[in-house]
């Protein structure tokens, strides 16, 4: 079933940043429970087209499993997500093919195919959209490993890969057919800081070249604002606070202050 | 009396839960093997895998229960001077139960536990999740070509044991226990029928079909890591093997309905 999506006027939280353009991506009242945990109670969010939008907030704050409701990957328990206007939520696997054409999405660890090659692993999303011209397969995987800066890494397996270099791979494969849309789950994390940085500045490069949408979750304060047009804070299940980098610095809300300054005093233990 | 039922709720609604999950995973591989491409490569790579690669331990298997079952026979007909029946018994019970059987329990061994382990290990380092956000179906990709290599693999793989166990069983029968070649084999000839060998390749289907979805099964759901998939790999076996067992009693009574044994 198709659903209108959300006027910017429904998600009537202040501290969401609407505009009027058509949003990519809406979420309105989320919710889920894993267990007896409640992670995500009730998260409303906008992200419009070509626009990067980092979720920060702390580990096991409900990052990962936002983005991962963004996709179709996991059920919601209750409310919507729509995707350049369409209703994702109660989709099964096989109508959300279509969906998934349109976003791609890059997974903390990679989640490489671990029997396959880089160029494989690369060349995956073409060959099961039927691409078989083993000289386009190449060249597209030439061009992808250009972009990621990995030139001649085509045979290498996954195990002998660092963990930057299958970050690099794992986004190669997910942009390789121009998604409108990449969500990063933990981009930099177990990074060092120069690899890191050259991770945001390929999510940087990305947005340029391709003009794609990025949804960036990380708790790393940096990676946010080197990469990021607007941050939002998820904070106990909830939207806490949506803005610029300048915004939440600026921003002399204690809890905010708290994560920029990675301060613990116990509050929220 | 109610504290009974109770505590045996919950391990009931969760067998039911597993059964439904099998059932809905088949359906599903069903309707995907009609209705959506093959991926015929990675079929070929399961037929060497589950079918190829198995036959070493088929064959083992096959010679030595046709070598021992024959000796065994041989030891019990001999005092009442039906020595020359060994054949007879020896390639019924193989094709009827011993072949099946023995096969689908090796194969749930080697196959179903290496079924389960990678899915399982796909499962927990996020690659299928990675398979679906890339708009490839799972169970299209991969539990269609395995169950499609194994219907395919398991009735070549209890033909070849069948063949196998009889002409261990002619060997010892006539090399060791001194037992007329020419009597051996016009018993068998006669009392083996076609029926039997259809039985026995209808059982190597069933028991395929049980392996490959509790196999996958298992590494659909895995969660909880390395634990977790070694934990589904041993569950895939047991569950296999004793759906194996279990079935095989039901399937014997269906079949001997359809093909009354002895019947000429």
């Amino acid at each position: 079933m198709i659903e209108a999506p959300p006027s910017p006027n429904v998600l009537t939280q202040p501290h969401l940043v609407s505009d009027n353009s058509s949003p990519m991506i809406a979420v309105r009242s989320l919710r889920k429970k894993i267990g007896q945990q409640e992670i995500l109670r009730g998260v409303d969010l906008k992200i419009s087209s070509g626009e990067t939008l980092a979720i920060i907030g702390r580990s096991g704050g409900g990052k990962s499993v936002l983005l991962k409701h963004m996709v179709g990957l996991m059920e919601p328990d209750g409310g919507k997500i729509w995707i350049q206007g369409q209703n994702i939520i109660g989709m099964n696997e096989r109508q959300l093919g279509a969906i998934r054409q349109k976003v791609g999405i890059l997974f903390q660890g990679g989640a490489l195919f671990d029997s396959m090659t880089v160029e494989d692993n690369i060349a995956f999303p073409l060959r099961e959209a039927g691409e078989r011209d083993p000289k386009i397969l190449r060249s597209k995987v030439a061009e992808m490993l250009e972009v990621m800066e990995m030139e001649g890494e085509e045979e290498k397996m996954p195990e002998s890969l660092s963990g930057g270099m299958k970050k690099r791979v794992g986004l190669a494969r997910a942009i390789i057919r121009r998604p409108l849309c990449v969500l990063y789950d933990e981009p930099t994390a177990g990074l060092d800081p120069v690899v890191a940085d050259s991770i945001n500045r390929l999510i940087r490069r990305l947005q340029q070249r391709f003009g794609m949408t990025s949804v960036v979750v990380t708790h790393d304060m940096k990676s946010a604002f080197d990469v990021a047009d607007r941050i939002a804070y998820l904070h106990e299940g909830q939207i806490y606070f949506t803005g610029t980098a300048n915004q939440l610095q600026q921003s002399t809300d204690p809890l905010i202050q708290d994560f920029l300054l990675g301060r613990s005093d116990g509050r929220g233990d | 009396m109610v504290r009974f039922f109770n505590a045996l709720g919950a391990p009931l609604l969760s067998f039911i839960q597993y059964l439904g999950e099998l059932v809905m995973l088949a359906t599903d591989t069903f309707r995907s093997i009609f209705t959506h491409k093959l991926r015929w490569k990675l079929f070929l790579n399961q037929v060497v895998e589950v079918g190829l690669l198995s036959q070493l331990v088929v064959i083992i298997t096959g010679a030595f229960t046709g070598a021992v079952f024959s000796a065994q026979t041989f030891f019990q007909f001999n005092k009442l001077g039906m020595g020359s029946a060994v054949g007879a018994v020896v390639s019924v019970s193989l094709c009827r139960e011993l072949a099946p059987v023995l096969t689908a329990l090796m194969v749930a061994g080697r196959v179903g536990a290496a079924m389960s382990a990678e899915i399982g290990t796909m499962k927990v380092t996020e690659q299928i999740d990675a398979l679906r956000a890339l708009a490839v179906y799972p169970v299209d990709y991969l539990v269609v070509p395995r169950a499609l290599a194994m219907m395919i693999s398991m009735p070549l793989l209890v033909a070849e044991c069948i063949a196998v166990g009889i002409a261990a069983g002619y060997l010892v029968a006539i090399f060791m226990l001194d037992i007329n070649g020419t009597y051996y084999m016009a018993n068998m000839v006669r009392w083996t029928r076609s029926r039997d060998i259809i039985m026995g390749l209808s059982k190597a289907f069933c028991f395929g079909i049980l392996i490959v979805f509790i196999s996958c099964q298992k590494g659909l759901t895995t969660h909880e890591g390395a634990v977790g998939v070694g934990r589904a790999t041993t569950e895939a076996v047991v569950n296999a093997s004793l759906a194996v067992l279990i079935c095989n009693f039901f399937l014997t009574m269906m079949f001997n309905i359809i093909y009354p044994a002895g019947y000429q």
